[in-house]
């Protein structure tokens, strides 16, 4: 046997020594805890999936399908159906997608292609981010004493004299879809805006200076250029904002008026899925409880099928630029 | 001075020079100023909502917390109906308790299965797939785990803090795991190997490198977090409700708890000028609870490694 130069070192007294018995089960239960936390990200999914599915169930085979196109929501008759709520759920989104979505990539190409300087671009990133830190009850709140009255007079201006057009074809009497798809398109701005953000980044400078020095203007090289090259980043930063959009709550209750009623109307009062959970919810009985467990898994299905297909966008651009998962 | 020559003169003679002048009157700088303002003008408006909250919540909520009302503001019960003065001082306790149970809750649970996902198995299937669904949970409608809690817990054991902490906990989960995951993979590669090589465990080179080195940023994720969860109110709907009284125990069994979010909900829609302005009180409180959160998430992100 060949003698290992290193014995002697190792039988020194030093800090470099084997890992002792103790030590290597220590390491094995620590890894095993571990493992199984990371674990529970899986199981909770899991198991929000089999409850939320395991209370629905006698609601989904009382009412099965019509539960989805059905437009009355009786308690005393026991008459359940979503489709006023499916329809303010997405009306209201789109709508505060549009607002949001241009504003966001508006501001996410002022603070990178060097419009100001760098610090006070450091410090409009705050603002916007600010934005996004103000909870959601608080929103409603401002929504109901400062928007509602600001917006009030030219919600009856437009119904007044454009009453034909079936986007004003109704006053707004206090509450309604205006006032909400404007507090959302607000809520979901920061959250467009930072994505963008990392899709602008994530493009190299010189792609930039490539277009400038082939002499285009500042807002040629963004349009032609830089948009393209950013343009799956910006659609992952819509579909994860309109994803936000569709599952906000609280300030939706407290704006869009609960009513169950499909308008094309920008000033009628609407309602949507999460909002018609958080009203109905705290005084259910029994049955209701049911059907509004239906509507919760109706959000969920929804809401799940708009955010894996915005993520899996987000992957699809990072890969392209880095060339990894 | 004698040899200097004038180069357009010359250009125009022998051959079409390229004008390399800006200009001001030409379409393509005509468009290019228009878009350029009117991206200023967005940016504006954009700030304009923060702004006009901001200004709400120091204007009609101010006056009450920063007045003489103030030990009132934040001890006194919650008053009914036609009443005068009250406070919002359960509120504050509830608000408080819940994001703590949620805190104790969902941190320890997420910096392991983040110490999983950055270091232990980083490429492994069960790695892979909850990394995905703690993204997929971030965008996750907080009402539903508001509902969802109310059926494994509240079925069983009524309202409590609990139910609404744990609710929470649902919601702040993700947000930690992701953050936690990105702060620990920024701490050097070699520092892992140095403490490898001395002969360190995995759990030695966790527990003495990676996780001092790391600290600072798993707390911005975990303030973040904090700051979140404080702010939310859909979970709490039907998981905490509601109570007029200061919380007296953490019991699990029907014990309906205060907190801001649900109180600034309920009194919104009331009829009283007193329980409005009680109302914005309490946002103002609450943003600064969220505020301090955000500030000390900052604060650590700045002494990063």
């Amino acid at each position: 046997m060949a003698t290992n130069p290193f014995q002697k070192a190792d039988s020194a007294s030093s800090i470099t020594r084997p890992p002792s018995g103790g030590e290597r089960g220590t390491d094995s239960v620590f890894r095993g805890i571990a493992y199984a936390c990371a674990g529970i990200i899986v199981l909770l999914v899991i198991a929000i999936l089999w409850e939320l599915g395991k209370q629905a169930l006698p609601a989904m085979s009382e009412y099965g399908l019509g539960f989805w196109y059905g437009t009355t929501w009786d308690v005393n008759k026991e008459v359940f159906g979503v489709l006023p709520e499916i329809w303010g759920t997405l009306y209201s989104s789109l709508l505060a997608l549009l607002l949001g979505g241009v504003f966001g990539i508006a501001i996410a190409i002022f603070l990178t292609q060097d419009f100001i300087h760098q610090k006070l671009a450091l410090v409009f990133r705050t603002i916007v981010e600010l934005l996004a830190a103000i909870p959601s009850v608080v929103y409603g709140l401002w929504g109901i004493y400062v928007l509602i009255p600001v917006i009030r007079p030219v919600a009856d201006w437009l119904h007044t004299n454009l009453g034909w057009f079936p986007l004003f074809g109704t006053d707004l009497s206090g509450p309604g879809l205006a006032p909400a798809a404007l507090v959302l398109a607000i809520m979901i701005l920061p959250t467009v805006a930072a994505i963008s953000v990392d899709a602008f980044r994530r493009i190299p400078y010189k792609v930039k200076e490539a277009a400038y020095g082939m002499g285009t203007t500042k807002w040629e090289a963004i349009l032609k250029v830089m948009l393209p090259t950013a343009s799956s980043g910006i659609l992952a930063a819509l579909v994860l904002g309109f994803g936000r959009a569709l599952g906000e709550t609280m300030a939706l209750a407290m704006l869009i008026g609960n009513a169950n009623q499909i308008s094309l109307s920008l000033f009628a009062p609407a309602n949507t899925l999460a909002s018609l959970l958080a009203s109905s919810f705290p005084e259910a009985g029994a049955v209701e409880v049911q059907a509004l467990m239906y509507a919760a898994l109706v959000l969920l299905l929804i809401t799940f099928i708009v955010n894996v297909a915005g993520l899996a966008v987000q992957q699809y651009t990072v890969r392209k630029f880095e060339g990894k998962q | 001075m004698s040899n200097d020559v004038d180069l357009t003169a010359a250009g125009d003679e022998t051959f079409a020079r390229p004008n390399l002048q800006r200009q001001l009157w030409e379409g393509r700088a005509i468009k290019n100023n228009v878009l350029t303002v009117l991206t200023w003008i967005i940016a504006i408006l954009a700030s304009v909502p923060l702004i006009s909250v901001i200004y709400m919540l120091v204007m009609r909520g101010g006056t009450r917390l920063f007045g003489v009302d103030f030990v009132e503001v934040m001890t006194a019960l919650p008053p009914a109906g036609f009443e005068m003065g009250g406070g919002i001082g359960p509120a504050i306790v509830g608000t408080l308790a819940m994001v703590a149970i949620a805190t104790v809750i969902s941190v320890p649970f997420g910096i392991m299965a983040a110490i999983y996902l950055a270091i232990l198995g980083p490429t492994s299937k069960l790695a892979t797939t909850s990394r995905f669904l703690a993204k997929v949970l971030t965008g996750f409608p907080s009402i539903l785990a508001g509902v969802f809690v109310y059926a494994v817990l509240v079925v069983n054991f009524g309202y409590s803090p609990w139910a609404g902490g744990v609710a929470l906990s649902v919601l702040m989960l993700p947000t930690v795991v992701l953050a936690a995951e990105e702060a620990i993979k920024q701490v050097p590669q070699r520092m892992k190997d140095a403490a490898f090589g001395i002969g360190c465990t995995r759990t030695q080179v966790i527990w003495k490198v990676v996780l001092p080195t790391g600290l600072p940023g798993i707390m911005t994720g975990v303030m973040l977090a904090i700051a979140g969860a404080a702010g939310e109110s859909a979970p709490l709907l039907f998981t905490a409700l509601f109570s007029n009284y200061f919380l007296e125990s953490l019991s699990p069994v029907n014990n309906p708890t205060a907190s801001l979010s649900i109180l600034i909900y309920n009194f919104s829609g009331m009829p009283f000028e007193n329980q409005i302005e009680l109302a914005w009180t309490a946002s103002l409180v609450l943003v600064l609870i969220v505020l301090v959160f955000n500030i000390l998430a900052r604060f650590f992100g700045q002494s990063k490694v």
